[in-house]
């Protein structure tokens, strides 16, 4: 699983107001390669939650993200759009749980596939 | 249809290992499944600039569906419920990302963000209840309000399907509307019982130009049967108006039967078409 689709997902159980993000509990992180697009890049920074990717980056050992939300000019930077690629696209977690932050549900994740199905209480 | 699969066992069952291989490595399913995922994607409309977009695919499967969008040089995120076929998807390397989850349960995505969702041949399964706990409005309710909040707006959502009835298209269209989406029902190929081919065409946003249905692929010399028919239709009416102003006696069958598919296309309950319809009643004395 990628941090794209992490920054994407949230819990889904009934009553949770707000399921985002969900905390990363890594155990094995593999990097692939993967072909650089700035086009698609810049088009998702608008959409990126930046603070849960620098801190899913940080779990899975890539600390090379600043904290705070960058101003959209660096999207002229190569150098910052290559790092903004890594950790989006090429980081994947490959076996861990993911954590619902308000019930502390764990989702597991086998060979990068969080498993988010829900047991029928918390439909 | 008694082969149906949706009639047999739960997906996340009998989409098992072996049954999961087996759908991959029919040469006749993958030609099939990749026509129609390319067909879903032109349907889907996105705009023609090269930068890639971020997609839904319901109910991945194995990635076949998948396979197509990387080919078109989108990025996906795939949700099945079968673990087998998800494991079949790792195994063929796609390139978008996996997750096991229910669509039934709602998908549990930001809102706002997804450019666009596809869905090959999986919608008709949530008028199934496989489990005690299934309540199949509820389910249909659950997937296409997560849905229209999880698309940007103005974003569009093609799902290919098999319904078993009138009843089922209707009750599925019926919630997609409710849920906010505008769209409808383009059918390809509607005269050919074998090639036919239904997809949900549907558009987040309130109706305009750009949510109106697009036309489906007729059957000969590449005309949309569609508009064909409900050109027919146009003449049959812009007639039957002529037949009632002539002898002046209300509403002919014809108008009735009209009104009645204009009231199901919809989404409305109108019953059936019998006999009886537009009869006129005997007078009394």
């Amino acid at each position: 699983m990628r941090l794209l689709t992490h920054n994407m997902l949230s819990s889904n159980i009934k009553g949770v107001i707000n399921g985002f993000p969900l905390r990363i509990e890594a155990e094995r992180v593999v990097v692939k390669q993967v072909d650089f697009n700035p086009d698609f890049l810049k088009n998702m920074f608008s959409k990126i939650d930046w603070k849960a990717l620098a801190d899913a980056s940080k779990i899975m050992g890539y600390a090379e993200l600043p904290d705070e939300v960058p101003d959209p000019s660096v999207l002229d930077s190569d150098e910052f759009l290559r790092k903004f690629h890594h950790a989006l696209l090429e980081l994947h977690l490959e076996e861990g749980a993911l954590v619902c932050p308000e019930t502390g549900r764990r989702f597991p994740v086998n060979k990068g596939i969080p498993n988010m199905l829900l047991h029928e209480d918390e439909v | 249809m008694s082969s149906r699969p949706e009639l047999q066992a739960p997906p996340e069952i009998f989409y098992d290992d072996v049954e999961a291989r087996k759908y991959t490595s029919s040469s006749r399913i993958v030609g099939i499944q990749a026509e129609l995922s390319e067909r879903a994607l032109e349907l889907l409309a996105l705009p023609d600039d090269g930068i890639p977009r971020l997609l839904l695919d319901i109910g991945c499967g194995s990635g076949l569906s998948g396979e197509t969008i990387s080919e078109n040089g989108h990025q996906w995120i795939g949700l099945d419920i079968s673990r087998s076929m998800l494991d079949i998807a790792l195994e063929r390397e796609t390139d978008g990302d996996l997750i096991l989850g229910d669509m039934g349960q709602g998908l549990g995505i930001r809102p706002g963000l997804i450019d666009g969702a596809i869905s090959i041949s999986a919608v008709q399964w949530l008028c199934n209840a496989d489990k005690s706990c299934h309540e199949p409005r509820l389910r249909l309710k659950a997937f296409f309000g997560s849905l229209y909040r999880c698309l940007g707006r103005g974003a569009r959502a093609v799902f290919q399907l098999y319904p078993e009835n009138n009843a089922q298209r209707e009750l599925i269209l019926s919630f997609a509307m409710r849920a906010g989406f505008a769209g409808g029902v383009v059918i390809d190929y509607p005269h050919s019982s074998k090639k036919r081919k239904e997809y949900l065409v549907l558009t987040c946003g309130p109706p305009s130009m750009s949510t109106a249905t697009p036309s489906a692929k007729g059957e000969d010399a590449g005309s949309c049967s569609d508009d064909e028919s409900s050109g027919d239709e146009e003449n049959q009416t812009a007639q039957a108006t002529k037949e009632a102003k002539a002898n002046k006696k209300g509403k002919t069958r014809a108008w009735v039967l009209k009104k009645k598919e204009q009231m199901r296309s919809k989404g409305n309950v109108v019953p059936p078409d019998s006999k009886y319809t537009a009869r006129k009643r005997k007078a009394h004395f």
